[in-house]
């Protein structure tokens, strides 16, 4: 499982961008809000919660079909298959594999977008740990998606229409926490029900893009 | 004699086309009696006549969250025992569904219109029915992208199962996220909370008549599949003689 860990990242990173180009979608993302809605912090301030959980989601979705899909052309996704790793457990990895090269780049860079949609820094914790405890849900959903859609020849289109429904719940307690943070509120039920969805969709998940892959390399 | 019977297309073909003729003519009357006697009962004292778009309101919404449930419990059958009559039934229901949502959304918002002063709120009942919506479109657009039937069959009943937790999930997580206009639940058995009778029994009709209408609308529409079915199996045959 480690093996395939490295192997993923290290291709990630030597296909160039792997780790630069969901932030710089990230950062160009909030860099046209304020286009689009005005300069003034009274505009932007109440949506900075919402336009970053948004672009982290976007940015995220963007680089999903990579998951699973350069391993189906080149074979390397049926000699997984039928290796002693349990497909359940190569999902996991390659869930986990996408998170740190999308996720974890985008929770370091979030806090400086924070800056720049003037989220005030007091809600900066609860931006932190949103994020940390709800993008492993987005890739692992985001494998979900991938999974289904890895035969197709145009599922580009199709995996966001699958995936993005999906996101709905973490978005909802994900931007729910910082606007409580922000506010200073208490922010321990949004992060509860959040963490909550992280761990089932963890747990669950798999099975569920296991089989999907199953059906696709029928 | 045993439900699982009809799971032969042969067995189902010959039943079903027996039922569909009573099924179509007891949707035809329950609907169209519940409508008309529905439109004929008086005003309501406060919301005047746009009472009675309840009439097609609740039955729409109520057979719109029937329906993926009913598509759940056939994905769920297929999934488990690969009965194709169960596949073809979920994927024949899936745009009626889609249909009944839409409808449910339309008109809930001519009744917001002039009820509320909106056409749409956000508020967690209409939201969790958008979330439907596009529940159901995902689920349509992955059957008509996949080409390989059984594989279409399969990824579709993996999305219903997943779709359905995330349905379910969203529906109580927009509780959290805006507090609502629409109002509880339109029938209780709490007679406090009831509304007239005036009212309930066209409403039960027009609710049973959207069930059958349902009912043969998928009737009619897995037969078609079965008979697509057949049809490729036959053209297949042919080119390989």
């Amino acid at each position: 499982m480690i093996a395939l860990l490295k192997r993923d990242l290290r291709l990630a990173i030597r296909a160039g961008g792997g780790f630069g180009l969901g932030v710089a979608f990230f950062l160009i993302l909030c860099a046209l809000v304020p286009f689009g809605v005005g300069p003034d912090t009274s505009a932007l301030q109440p949506i900075a919660a919402g336009i970053l959980w948004l672009g982290a989601l976007l940015a995220c979705l963007l680089s999903l079909d990579r998951i699973f899909a350069l391993d189906h052309e080149d074979g390397s996704l049926d000699l997984l298959a039928t290796s002693p790793l349990p497909l359940e457990g190569a999902v996991a990895v390659k869930a986990l594999a996408h998170w740190i090269t999308t996720g974890l780049p985008l929770i370091v860079a979030a806090p400086l977008f924070g800056i720049l949609l003037h989220l005030p820094t007091a809600a900066i914790p609860s931006l932190l740990t949103s994020l940390l405890l709800g993008t492993p849900a987005l890739s692992m959903l985001g494998a979900f998606g991938a999974a289904v859609t890895v035969g197709l020849r145009r599922g580009g289109l199709l995996l966001s229409l699958l995936v993005l429904p999906l996101y709905i719940p973490t978005l909802i307690f994900g931007t729910e926490m910082i606007r409580r943070g922000q506010e200073g509120g208490a922010t321990a039920t949004p992060l509860l029900f959040l963490a909550g969805i992280t761990a089932g969709v963890l747990a669950l998940v798999p099975f569920a893009a296991a089989a999907a892959l199953r059906v696709n390399l029928r | 004699m045993s439900i699982w019977e009809y799971a032969n297309p042969v067995k189902f073909m010959r039943t079903s086309g027996a039922v569909l003729p009573w099924v179509v003519a007891g949707a035809a009357v329950c609907t169209v009696t519940g409508l008309v006697w529905g439109f004929s009962t008086p005003d309501d004292y406060r919301q005047g006549s746009t009472v009675k778009i309840v009439f097609l309101h609740v039955p729409a919404a109520m057979m719109a969250i029937n329906i993926w449930v009913m598509m759940l419990v056939t994905s769920l059958i297929w999934l488990i025992r690969r009965h194709h009559v169960s596949a073809l039934a979920a994927k024949a229901a899936a745009p009626i569904g889609a249909v009944m949502t839409v409808i449910g959304l339309i008109t809930g918002a001519v009744w917001g219109q002039p009820m509320w002063g909106t056409w749409w709120e956000w508020d967690p009942r209409l939201t969790s029915f958008l979330i439907l919506l596009l529940f159901y479109i995902g689920y349509i657009a992955l059957w008509s992208a996949v080409e390989d039937p059984d594989s279409a069959a399969d990824l579709t009943g993996v999305l219903c199962l997943v779709g359905s937790v995330f349905a379910l999930l969203s529906r109580y997580a927009v509780f959290f996220w805006n507090q609502g206009l629409h109002q509880g639940a339109s029938l209780s058995v709490q007679s406090g909370e009831r509304m007239s009778a005036v009212y309930r029994y066209p409403l039960y009709l027009t609710m049973l008549g959207f069930g059958l209408l349902f009912l043969s609308l998928l009737l009619v529409r897995t037969r078609t599949e079965i008979r697509r079915r057949r049809l490729a199996a036959l053209q297949a045959r042919e080119m390989r003689a």
